[in-house]
């Protein structure tokens, strides 16, 4: 059973990461769940999607300290859903943070810098993702989940190639957006090769 | 046959599709939105509407149903308080086509005002109740309910919770379709309710209980595994969480599946008791299953020892989870588990509540009302919606919210005990549609002084964009009349109603100010659509070196997009929808359009 979590904030594109990722390990003959978080939380707030791949699964909620790999969107997302990690598991982060409104009204000065030093010293499998180079490639910073799927991919973590995923991208996004994403999906995976 | 990965409620869709229902009516509500969205999505020729409102979904699906169609209605757990006048009712007359209404709770409560248990409407309306759990096994289920619904001739009501609906599982599809033909409606008195008729189906509905729950103690879902003296009993999504602590912890015992709370599987129940020393129930919101077991031991004078949450062994608020499962299961096997110890060096995350989007036309109407009311003792009632996040600091624009259409009235009844306050009330189109227009005439009728803000984002927009009365399109494709709320307004006999752009931040002020002024209810309506279903203006950017720092465009707007940036302030242009209120409460002009 590969568990996984992807961690960040409402509007990031989570939940359509978690279902490429889905999609394409059941494509794979895969059995497949997930949980989503989808209604008042989605408005700026923290989302957290469960996908887990295996043979038999009973909850789509994976449990704690059971998660082979966290994709998180934001760095305190990412720190936020620690809790999840196995041991062993890797981490796969974007290293631009989204500070919220909260934070400047009560001047608690939340600094994403802050969040990967400690992923630095607690996590032992850890890919940060500098995603800015990537939006400029695409022209886009709607393209965060797939450049961070394509981290993912790279790393091994989902017994799931890139070209699968690629695969799955061709068959189910809207006709537009097929080029933009792979490029992300390939820039992601380059990135995450590099590190 | 054929698989594919599909959310719950999609699968709740195709599986009321796959079974013939030939007319499916809803109100949006999270987390059950995307079961009639889908059905309209995949349409092979179904009647699918978004009614106006629960009750009358209920109500037009009641028609069809009498006359052979099976029908399906969806809600959240909340819509169904709303549906319950024709509920308790349409109990009574029963229908001739199948008729599931599909009900959503929302454990934990994740997007909803209440933790109601909708089991607990089944055994007051004396209805049928599936409770799927899995997206597989939901698709199955749902043609299971429409054949007990037209064997019984009785409504029957489907129930999942969140973590059914809003999950993804494989789902293995069957391309036959079931086909239902209609007879067409025939005239008979059993369709008109009296008092008679009530008493006569009521000693009806009684004599059918036993034999419902004989027949469910036989239904496949209902089901025994396992033996020793302990049992577990569990139902819904908590017997997928007591299957994975069971298979994590390696544990053994006696397993009661529940798939049909009401009328409860008696039968299969007292065979599960039997022999059992111990039994610990695990179930989300109400101890029903876990009260039905307490009854037949009383009943039968069984021994067993029933824990759950009427015995404080399981949480009784909040959602249950595999690590609340295990534990429970573990202190009830004596199976000794290591719990996750929370990391103790964890740095302060921020801290992230909902908040109204970056753009969003409901800031600035919002803004526009507090600054006309500057110094004044006014009050706001809100109302269910995205603009429940008007909440949120800095604006803090909501005192009280209560349920669907409840504003205006609340507005009515803290004017009666505060008269020297200026009393609003804020509601958006859709619930202006679902049942803010009694509240209306209330108000014109009674002769109350209150100030209703309609938030006109023309969409529903919290649950994702659904059309409604005032948008003019309807789920069959089609475009219909548009209702205007301010011609609604007029008719109702409302004086003052004044149309403003929310954006145009002074003048909308000074229309509030002038709506306050007035006797009688008077209304302003902020017409500007949601971020989602308007094209972006050009963003905004600040010039750093007119921005003294103030920080007064964060601490009276609250908007996403803008961040501090070193001593100044930043706007974030993959957030920013240049919706420009940040330029007009900016005292420096330091922030500008696109040129």
């Amino acid at each position: 059973m590969i568990n996984c979590i992807l961690a960040g904030v409402g509007g990031q594109g989570t939940v359509l990461a978690s279902k490429l990722i889905a999609q394409t390990a059941m494509g794979k003959g895969k059995n497949v769940r997930t949980a989503e978080t989808i209604g008042m939380a989605q408005r700026g707030g923290c989302v957290v999607s469960h996908v887990r791949i295996g043979e038999e699964i009973h909850s789509p909620l994976v449990p704690l300290r059971s998660a082979d790999v966290i994709i998180g969107f934001e760095p305190a997302e990412a720190v936020r859903s620690l809790p999840y990690l196995k041991e062993e598991g890797i981490v796969i982060v974007s290293q631009k943070d989204i500070k919220p409104v909260t934070d400047s009204l009560a001047n608690t000065n939340y600094e994403g810098t802050e969040m990967l030093d400690y992923l630095k010293s607690h996590v032992k499998r850890l890919i940060i993702i500098d995603v800015e180079p990537i939006f400029a490639a695409c022209g886009s910073t709607r393209v965060l989940n797939i450049a961070l799927l394509g981290a993912a991919a790279a790393a091994g973590v989902f017994d799931i190639s890139l070209a699968e995923i690629e695969r799955t991208i061709e068959h189910k996004l809207p006709q537009q957006f097929i080029a933009m994403n792979l490029k992300a999906l390939r820039a992601g995976a380059k990135t995450a090769i590099k590190e | 046959m054929a698989l594919e990965l599909l959310m719950g409620n999609q699968a709740i869709a195709l599986g009321a599709i796959r079974s013939g229902v030939g007319v499916v009516t809803g109100y949006p509500g999270t987390p059950s939105t995307e079961i009639l969205e889908t059905v309209a999505k995949r349409n092979p020729g179904i009647y699918v509407e978004w009614s106006v409102n629960e009750k009358s979904a209920l109500e037009v699906a009641s028609g069809a149903a009498f006359a052979g169609f099976r029908t399906m209605v969806t809600m959240k757990q909340v819509g169904l308080n709303v549906a319950s006048d024709p509920l308790m009712s349409l109990a009574y007359l029963g229908v001739k086509g199948g008729m599931v209404i599909v009900v959503a709770d929302d454990p934990g409560p994740i997007s909803s005002q209440t933790e109601q248990d909708t089991r607990h409407f089944g055994i007051f309306a004396k209805l049928p109740v599936f409770d799927p759990s899995s997206p597989e096994e939901a698709y199955l289920m749902i043609g299971d309910a429409f054949e007990y619904s037209e064997k019984y001739n009785t409504p029957v009501l489907f129930r999942p919770t969140t973590r059914v609906c809003h999950g993804y599982a494989t789902v293995d599809l069957e391309e036959k379709r079931f086909e239902v033909k209609a007879e067409g409606f025939i005239k008979d008195p059993k369709w008109a309710i009296f008092p008679r008729l009530s008493y006569l189906n009521h000693l009806k509905m009684e004599a059918r209980q036993p034999v419902l729950s004989e027949d469910f103690s036989s239904y496949r879902y209902n089901s025994l595994q396992g033996s020793g003296k302990k049992g577990i009993a569990s139902g819904g999504i908590s017997y997928a969480y007591t299957c994975e602590a069971l298979s994590n912890l390696k544990g053994e015992c006696k397993i009661f599946r529940v798939a049909t709370p009401h009328p409860f599987p008696e039968k299969l129940a007292l065979e599960f008791l039997t022999g059992l020393d111990e039994v610990l129930v695990i179930e989300e919101l109400d101890p029903v299953i876990e009260k039905e077991l307490v009854y037949l031991c009383g009943k039968h004078h069984l021994p067993v020892r029933i824990m759950g949450k009427l015995t404080k062994h399981i949480q009784n608020a909040g959602e249950n989870s595999v690590e609340s499962v295990s534990k429970a299961v573990s202190e009830f096997l004596r199976i000794p588990i290591h719990p996750v110890k929370p990391s103790e060096d964890m740095p302060a995350l921020p801290v992230r509540p909902p908040v109204l989007c970056a753009g969003c036309p409901h800031r600035a109407s919002f803004y526009a009302v507090k600054q006309a009311m500057k110094g004044r003792k006014a009050v706001f009632s809100g109302d269910i919606g995205c603009y429940t996040l008007g909440n949120a600091k800095p604006l803090d624009m909501v005192d009280t919210c209560l349920c669907m259409g409840a504003g205006i009235t609340i507005a009515q009844g803290l004017h009666r005990a505060e008269p020297d306050a200026v009393n609003f009330a804020f509601i958006g189109d859709s619930t202006f549609f679902h049942t803010g227009i009694p509240g209306v005439i209330n108000a014109v009728y009674n002769e109350t002084d209150i100030v209703l803000i309609i938030l006109d984002n023309s969409t529903t927009a919290m649950t994702g964009h659904q059309p409604h009365p005032g948008t003019g399109k309807t789920m069959m494709g089609n475009i219909s009349e548009k209702i205007k709320i301010s011609e609604v307004l007029k008719a109702l006999g409302v004086k003052h109603i004044t149309t403003m752009n929310p954006f145009n931040l002074q003048d909308s002020s000074a229309a509030v100010e002038e709506a306050a002024a007035n006797k009688g209810i008077s209304a302003v309506i902020f017409k500007s659509p949601c971020i989602a279903v308007a094209d972006p203006a050009p963003v905004f950017s600040v010039d750093s070196d007119k921005c003294t720092g103030c920080k007064l465009c964060i601490k009276e707007l609250g908007c996403p997009a803008i961040v501090k940036d070193n001593n100044k302030v930043r706007i974030d242009a993959s957030l920013c929808y240049g919706c420009s209120i940040c330029a007009q409460v900016c005292p420096f002009k330091a922030i500008g359009g696109a040129n």
